[in-house]
C-alpha cells in the first residue's frame, strides 16, 4: 500500500493530538506513532526574540517538503507521514512546526520523524527573522543543522 | 518573460520581492541571468547576488549548476533556508 503523505503550510496554529490522531489510517499494522513538535525559543544565539516572522517560497515549499516525505518513505516502512509548518507572525512559546510519522514499529517512526526533521531544516524554502530588541535580524543557517542533514546521506552512502 | 523572485534576506536587502524580464540571449541561463541582474539593476545587486551561499531555483527545484533557461521560467535567489 503507498503511504499517505500529507504536508500543510498554514498561518494557524495547530492540535498536535488532532494532527496525530489524524495520522492513523485505522490498518491494523499500524503499531507506532512517532511525533516531533517544535516551539518558538525567547532567546536564540544570545539574543532576546519578542518574536518570529517566518517567510516561505509558496508553492516550492509543499513540494520540497512533499519530496522530503517521499524519501522517507522510500527509506523506511512508512505507512502515513505529515508535516504542518507555520508561516509568518509567532511568538515564543508557540507551536513553529509539527512532524509524525506511522509505521509498524518503532526504528522506523522514530529514523523517518528525525529524518524528515533534518531535511526539512536544510531543503525546505523557510527564512526565520526574529525582532527582538535591537530590532531584525535574519537567522544564519546553521553548520551543525547541515552536518545532521549529512549523516543520512552518509548513511545512504555506506 | 522571465518570473524572478527573491525571499528572506535577500528581498529585503534588495527591496524587491519580484520581477519580470524579458527574455534574451542575455538571460538564456542562470549565470547570464544572474550577471545581468548584477550589472544592470545598480551596486546592491551586485553586492547582494555574489554572496557566497547564492540559492537559485529554477521552476522551484533548486539548480545546483548553471543551467540553460527557457521563456516562461520562474527563477528564485535566496538565502541558506531556515525553517523547522
Amino acid at each position: 500500500m503507498r503511504p499517505t503523505l500529507n504536508v500543510i503550510v498554514q498561518a494557524d496554529d495547530f492540535d498536535a493530538a488532532t494532527l496525530q490522531a489524524g495520522l492513523l489510517q485505522g490498518d491494523a499494522s499500524e503499531g507506532a506513532v512517532a511525533t516531533f513538535t517544535g516551539y518558538v525559543r525567547s532567546d536564540n544565539d544570545n539574543r532576546q526574540v519578542h518574536s518570529l516572522e517566518l517567510e516561505h517560497y509558496p508553492g516550492m515549499t509543499e513540494s520540497s517538503v512533499l519530496q522530503i516525505l517521499q524519501e522517507s518513505a522510500q527509506r523506511w516502512p512508512v505507512l502515513s507521514a505529515g508535516v504542518v509548518h507555520r508561516v509568518g507572525r509567532l511568538s515564543p512559546g508557540e507551536h513553529i512546526v509539527w512532524v509524525g510519522v506511522s509505521s509498524s514499529h518503532r526504528g522506523a517512526s522514530f529514523a523517518a520523524c528525525e529524518f524528515i526533521m533534518d531535511y526539512l531544516k536544510t531543503r525546505a524554502p523557510f527564512w526565520k527573522k526574529e525582532l527582538g530588541p535591537e530590532g531584525g535580524h535574519w537567522v544564519d543557517a546553521r553548520e551543525s543543522d547541515s552536518e545532521r542533514a549529512g549523516r543520512w546521506q552518509a548513511e545512504t552512502d555506506k | 518573460m522571465l518570473r524572478v523572485l527573491f525571499f528572506g534576506r535577500f528581498r529585503e536587502e534588495l527591496g524587491c520581492a519580484e520581477l519580470s524580464l524579458e527574455f534574451s540571449s542575455s538571460s538564456s541561463s542562470l549565470e547570464r541571468l544572474q550577471h545581468k541582474l548584477m550589472a544592470e539593476q545598480g551596486v546592491k545587486w551586485a553586492e547582494v547576488l555574489s554572496q557566497k551561499n547564492v540559492i537559485c531555483a529554477v521552476n522551484q527545484e533548486v539548480a545546483t549548476e548553471n543551467l540553460a533557461l527557457n521563456d516562461g521560467d520562474e527563477i528564485a535567489f535566496f538565502p541558506p533556508v531556515t525553517g523547522g
